[in-house]
């Protein structure tokens, strides 16, 4: 017991002592900014592929329903494909109906749930959403067509006439700009049409996505479950290439992090073959003296550790507020791995220059040879 | 003694020191003959440092460009129509639109895209012309579009070729078979879902406005055109009897993310700030151009891709520049760590020079000498080495050339000359307050 105490003590005061301490600290700024480094760098990664995830869902659908031809969807599919869904996405039905303008000219009126479909499709140009019963949302290349004056207008479906009003207009550079969006409820009194089509932007990896397709393709079996693969493909392109841009450069931070430890405290090792020498000359085994050298660096490695935890964590919550506009919240899983690889690698930087002088006697040590 | 020794060296003192002292230049040589093990580690670091700070700089200010490329994987952003056109009716892949209404462009304009300012950035188009018809199979008949297009036409521009088509613009469309030829006239791609409903395999034929067309492959695309007919522009210009129209033509172009200035009507710019908004790659102001391009035309970004792609750069450029100054930091610990340990090392030898009389001028001019020729010597070989690292780097992820701009070069060793020097210094200064005695003796 009073050994182990003298140990310990020894250990410690040898790490703080007051001749090493420009040494010591230069070591520990070395392990401290690694482990910060790896901290910040870890606490980061599930947010920012959660991010990238979410920035990339904003291209909107990834899955399509839609019901075979002449067929509307089930009056509960909406609710069906929400239960699957279990809140990792937006679900957004649609009814097309083609009637005719004042003009008699045909045009596509679509029924939508306005909420969803802003939520969904954030890269549409709305002037204005619609609300209230009757408003109407105008593609612009629709407006020109059906009421270029923004006055409202009259559609006729299967010689049923209702008149809307036009609240705002959309913009996409796509076939959403030849149409007309109404809501859903205003959609089915006018032409008694249910949905066809449910577009869904499902937040999951590709492997859940495809688990996803056949459980809707289970549960609708008259329906048809399109991937959009120019939306998923280019998804899982983007993602996996950026996710390893930044592991490389990661790795690369990292290594030069590791490599600077190493080479300061093998140095610091080395510089104190005196100390060693003495040791030895005072009859302390081979043992002893290496782990009076390992305690050190088991002090030096759970230090820096620690405080470089404490600083990465803070750098992670910073990167998270100035670049992803959100809270990253510290991960304590992240601290285990740390503390275990400053320590090992303290512990690798300690070791390697002490078996330089395994063989070495401490008399020629000490007169100075 | 501490007092005396200035860390101010004397500088017209310094400089002769230098050029005309046979002395110091010997006292340089051999500092570096007699410790190699130390100046090699000193040496392995700033290189290894420097190495690091390239290589994330050339991925930091490449990777916006990398990433874009592969952005394009979601096909075209630009779409361009005629002025005149009337609307589309057209609901889940089948058009309503009868086939003698609206407007038309002229196949002729296509070769112009390549002519515009940003030429460079337009990776590929395609035009389009859907003809509405039946399709007629023996097993069944049903009403469906022929939609002619380039699969991968060749074009001559000025004194260049350029490859282009659907294959570039919609990369996702797979075809079980063959693609079909862009000069064929009598080979067409079935889609999917219109294929099991005509029960039809690859190999077969079938009729469509009048013509037998032999069916070279059955494409799947997860679009609206996996209910339509797709073969070459020329087939469909003949079924239509249009020669030489289309009705749209997809662009896809490398294009910067749009900020506020790239909103703005060109209309309402004064003229330099006009020539800033053209001569930037937006997507508004590529369209802009092919708009001026092609008579009676209208061009405009397709939101969905562009917008995204926008967003999704910003973001991750933004990411690596942080990620690139955490390397720069601990780049720059490392080396400045790895200097002042090798003068800390070398106490006593600095004891020794002032015990034997070296101006303090002169020890500091020595070392600074010694970081100099080790920040030129380690700063050529980490620039050497980070552009290796970054080809390797941009190889094996985006299979493209990272480049180092050369301009960096003059850059990075500067940066490394004053972080070996900022390095030394701190250590210089320890080294001064120490007794020359004391250290002499081995007590400190």
């Amino acid at each position: 017991m009073k050994r182990a105490r003298m140990f310990l003590w020894m250990a410690a005061r040898s790490t703080l002592s007051h001749s090493r301490r420009g040494r010591v600290l230069t070591a520990l700024t070395a392990i401290v900014t690694a482990a910060a480094v790896a901290t910040a760098i870890l606490n980061l990664s599930r947010d920012v592929e959660a991010k990238l995830h979410g920035e990339l869902r904003s291209y909107g659908a990834n899955l399509v329903l839609a019901a075979s031809e002449g067929i509307s969807l089930p009056a509960d599919s909406l609710s069906q494909v929400e239960t699957l869904l279990d809140g990792h996405g937006v679900a957004v039905p649609f009814a097309y109906a083609v009637a005719r303008d004042g003009g008699d000219s045909p045009v596509v009126v679509a029924g939508t749930d306005f909420g969803r479909v802003r939520k969904m499709n954030s890269w549409w140009q709305v002037s204005d959403w619609p609300t209230g019963p009757n408003a109407a949302l105008l593609g612009v290349r629709a407006a020109q067509a059906v009421s270029a004056d923004s006055k409202p207008f009259e559609l006729t479906f299967k010689s049923r006439r209702m008149y809307f009003t036009p609240t705002g207009t959309l913009r996409t550079g796509g076939a959403e700009e030849s149409r007309v969006y109404i809501n859903l409820p205003d959609f089915f009194t006018w032409t008694g049409v249910q949905p066809t089509v449910i577009e869904i932007s499902a937040n999951l990896p590709l492997a859940e996505l495809s688990v996803l397709q056949r459980q809707l393709a289970d549960r609708f079996p008259g329906a048809q479950v399109r991937e959009m693969r120019q939306i998923t493909e280019a998804e899982a392109n983007v993602f996996g290439k950026t996710r390893a841009a930044l592991l490389a450069s990661v790795v690369l931070i990292v290594l030069v992090a590791g490599l600077c430890v190493l080479a300061n405290l093998t140095s610091s090792v080395l510089d104190r073959r005196k100390d060693f020498a003495i040791m030895k000359a005072l009859g302390a085994s081979q043992v002893m003296a290496n782990s009076i050298f390992a305690m050190e660096a088991l002090f030096l490695g759970a230090l820096g550790a620690s405080i470089g935890y404490l600083i990465g964590v803070g750098v992670a919550a910073w990167i998270g507020r100035a670049s992803l506009h959100q809270a990253v919240l510290p991960r304590l899983d992240v601290f285990p791995p740390i503390l275990l690889a400053s320590i090992l690698l303290t512990l690798v930087a300690a070791m390697f220059p002490l078996r330089l002088l395994r063989g070495i006697q401490p008399a020629a040590i000490l007169k100075g040879e | 003694m501490g007092q005396s020794f200035s860390l101010r060296p004397n500088w017209p003192r310094l400089l002769t020191c230098l050029s005309s002292d046979p002395m110091f230049l010997r006292l340089l040589y051999q500092s570096f003959r007699r410790q190699q093990r130390r100046k090699l580690l000193a040496g392995v670091a700033v290189s290894l440092g420097v190495a690091v700070a390239t290589a994330m700089i050339a991925v930091a200010t490449d990777i916006g460009d990398k990433v874009g490329r592969e952005l394009r994987s979601f096909g075209a952003n630009i779409v361009v129509y005629p002025e005149e056109d009337t609307l589309d009716v057209e609901v889940g892949g089948i058009n309503l639109k009868p086939a003698t209404a609206g407007a038309y462009l002229n196949e002729a304009d296509l070769p112009k895209i390549k002519t515009i300012f940003w030429r460079h950035n337009i990776l590929g188009f395609a035009p389009l012309f859907a003809v509405p018809g039946e399709a007629v199979a023996p097993a069944g008949s049903s009403p469906a579009d022929l939609i002619g297009t380039y699969f991968s036409k060749t074009l001559t521009v000025g004194k260049e070729q350029f490859t282009t088509g659907v294959r570039k613009t919609h990369p996702w469309w797979r075809v079980k078979g063959e693609w079909p030829k862009d000069d064929s006239t009598s080979e067409v791609l079935v889609g999917r879902s219109l294929a099991s409903k005509l029960g039809i395999q690859p190999g077969e034929n079938l009729a469509f406005g009048g013509r037998q067309l032999h069916v070279a492959g059955i494409l799947s695309s997860g679009g609206p055109e996996e209910s339509s007919l797709v073969a070459s522009l020329k087939l469909a210009q003949q079924i239509a009897n249009q020669p030489g129209a289309l009705r749209k033509i997809y662009v896809s172009a490398l294009t910067k993310p749009e900020d506020d200035f790239a909103r703005r009507d060109p209309a309402t710019m004064s003229p330099p700030m006009r020539d800033r908004w053209y001569c930037s790659p937006y997507a508004n102001s590529i369209a802009y151009q092919l708009r001026e391009i092609i008579p009676h035309s209208r061009a405009e970004q397709i939101r969905q891709v562009a917008q995204t792609e926008g967003v999704v750069l910003g973001r991750v450029r933004g990411l690596m520049l942080l990620i690139a100054a955490a390397a720069l930091l601990v780049a720059l610990l490392a080396v400045s760590a790895a200097m002042a340990t090798a003068i800390m090392e070398r106490q006593s030898e600095i004891a020794l020079m002032r015990a034997v009389g070296a101006r303090s001028s002169a020890i500091v001019a020595l070392i600074l000498a010694e970081s100099a020729v080790l920040a030129a010597i380690g700063g050529v070989i980490g620039f050497v080495l980070g552009n290796v690292i970054a080809r390797q780097v941009g190889l094996s992820i985006f299979n493209a050339r990272m480049t180092v701009q050369p301009v960096l070069f003059p850059l990075v060793l500067l940066l490394a000359c004053v972080v070996v020097f900022l390095g030394s210094l701190a250590a210089i200064r320890r080294a001064a307050r120490s007794q020359p005695a004391l250290v002499l003796r081995g007590e400190n």
